[in-house]
């Protein structure tokens, strides 16, 4: 895979008269970010921007990746719900993207990725058969075949038990390592547990959170993690009061 | 349903029916018996299974000709939004219009024979087919919109690998529907011109005072009708069970 370029967006997003977002984020290649912020404030949205999907309003401002790269084509995309598609076997899930681009999908790939995610002994099963946590992996590794440098990722964890969900947090930050990767969370331990960046938006601004100068992904139980995440949690009840 | 709830079932049927001769008093060319219908059927078994043969192939290829037919017709809708707009309200005018209205023309227009009985028989169900299988197309959970156009897609290959597999549970709703349906349309083409099937062997009967032939006609298109609807449901059942990943197809 080629180096993972950044993504610099700003503007401003309105939703016929009213002002949903003024936005200046950067997304440093190869690295996670956290996008934290109240319920509304346009989290999605954004991700949903650069995307090219539908954000039911309208963006004046500009997103371009680092490398001067269109962006289209780039990004892959894994959200809350893992949409596996129920009549298919886990591997056929894992390459629709292959088939949905009229492409003869690569299973030895899609196996070698189920292995990394640990469904090796699933691929066959279909998606009803296995647990939230195993659907989410499968899930992960849909977004892995798609190989792309860019990862966005829209609260993928939030319906999982905690430790499900700590799992989940090691394993895509193995998986998804030097990709530029966009995190949507609601949570400030996940946040500060994975990010390289921590970006808090508001409906006014977009500002940087100072996260611990230890590498991600950080232990949950180390003293500065702990202390990062209640100072974050603090000025979000704080914000959102 | 268990087979012995059928059995009772018919079982109290007959019996209802026996107790309204007795208590009626009526003639036997009025209310025969359904002993007397029973014979009825015996002596005329060969012209009633001539003429079942009949109406269960039109209501057999009307059925597969208007469920192809509806499923066309609901994908085009769902693929193209100009086709969806300009068409739909067609549609649903050609509803206010009863089917049953038109037989005489289209006997007209496709003669006595089977032709115009198939073609009964497809009017009546593409509406139900095309409009179960549309709304279950148009139905689909947006995260999976989200992900064609993230893993650009071509709107073909999500129709054919998402939206169609995610609508067959729609689609068996439209399909049961029209199985009740399908053998209505075929009868009524026989009635208003026909020289074989069971509404003309029902027409026979009735204009010669044997009513115990018509019953027994009846009774027989009431099986055809069970039977087409327990098989459809079968399907149906089959087509829903795939596409929540619960059995194979």
């Amino acid at each position: 895979m080629s180096t993972s370029p950044g993504i610099t967006l700003k503007g401003q997003h309105r939703i016929g008269d009213r002002v949903l977002f003024n936005a200046n984020l950067h997304l440093p290649g190869g690295q996670w970010t956290c996008l934290l912020g109240r319920s509304g404030v346009g989290k999605s949205t954004i991700l949903r921007l650069i995307l090219g999907l539908e954000t039911g309003g309208t963006f004046n401002g500009s997103f371009v990746a680092t490398d001067g790269v269109k962006l289209a084509g780039r990004i892959s995309y894994m959200a809350q719900s893992d949409l596996m598609l129920p009549w298919l076997s886990v591997l056929d899930n894992v390459c629709i993207g292959a088939r949905l681009r009229g492409e003869v999908p690569d299973t030895a790939v899609a196996r070698d990725l189920l292995r990394r995610v640990g469904l090796s002994n699933h691929a066959d099963q279909k998606p009803a058969t296995l647990s939230g946590g195993m659907r989410q992996r499968a899930a992960l590794a849909r977004t892995l075949f798609e190989d792309r440098a860019i990862v966005f990722l829209d609260e993928p964890f939030s319906a999982l038990d905690a430790g499900t969900r700590a799992d989940m947090q090691e394993l895509a930050a193995d998986v998804l390592k030097d990709r530029t990767v966009l995190l949507v969370t609601h949570d400030p331990a996940e946040a500060v547990r994975v990010s390289h960046q921590i970006t808090v938006m508001s409906a006014q601004a977009t500002q940087n959170w100072q996260v611990p100068k230890t590498a991600a992904l950080r232990e949950i139980n180390a003293a500065e993690t702990l202390a990062c995440q209640a100072k974050l949690l603090e000025y979000l009840r704080g914000s959102a009061a | 349903m268990r087979f012995w709830d059928i059995v009772l079932a018919l079982l109290i049927g007959l019996g209802l029916w026996q107790a309204l001769v007795i208590i009626t008093d009526a003639p036997h060319f009025i209310l025969p018996s359904p002993w007397r219908v029973a014979q009825a059927a015996y002596k005329s078994r060969v012209i009633i299974v001539e003429n079942a043969w009949v109406t269960a192939i039109e209501v057999v290829l009307g059925l597969l000709i208007g469920t192809l037919l509806g499923v066309a017709t609901a994908i085009q809708l769902a693929m193209s939004k100009t086709a969806e707009r300009l068409m739909l309200p067609i549609l649903v005018f050609t509803q206010a219009v009863p089917v049953f209205a038109l037989a005489p023309l289209l006997t007209l227009w496709f003669g006595y024979g089977m032709g115009s009985k198939i073609v009964m028989t497809v009017l009546i169900i593409y509406f139900p087919v095309t409009s179960a299988f549309h709304d279950g197309l148009a139905r689909i959970d947006s995260g999976y919109r989200d992900l064609m156009v993230s893993m650009d897609a071509g709107k073909w290959n999500f129709m054919r690998h998402i939206q169609i597999l995610n609508a067959l549970p729609s689609l068996g709703t439209g399909l049961r529907l029209a199985a009740v349906y399908a053998p209505i349309g075929a009868v009524i083409g026989e009635w208003v011109g026909a020289s074989k099937g069971l509404g003309y062997l029902m027409l026979l009967a009735n204009g010669r005072a044997k009513i115990d032939l018509m019953f027994a006609s009846l009774i027989v298109l009431a099986c055809l009708t069970v039977v087409l609807h327990i098989t459809v449901s079968v399907l149906a059942n089959r087509l829903t069970r795939y596409a929540q990943g619960t059995s194979k197809p």
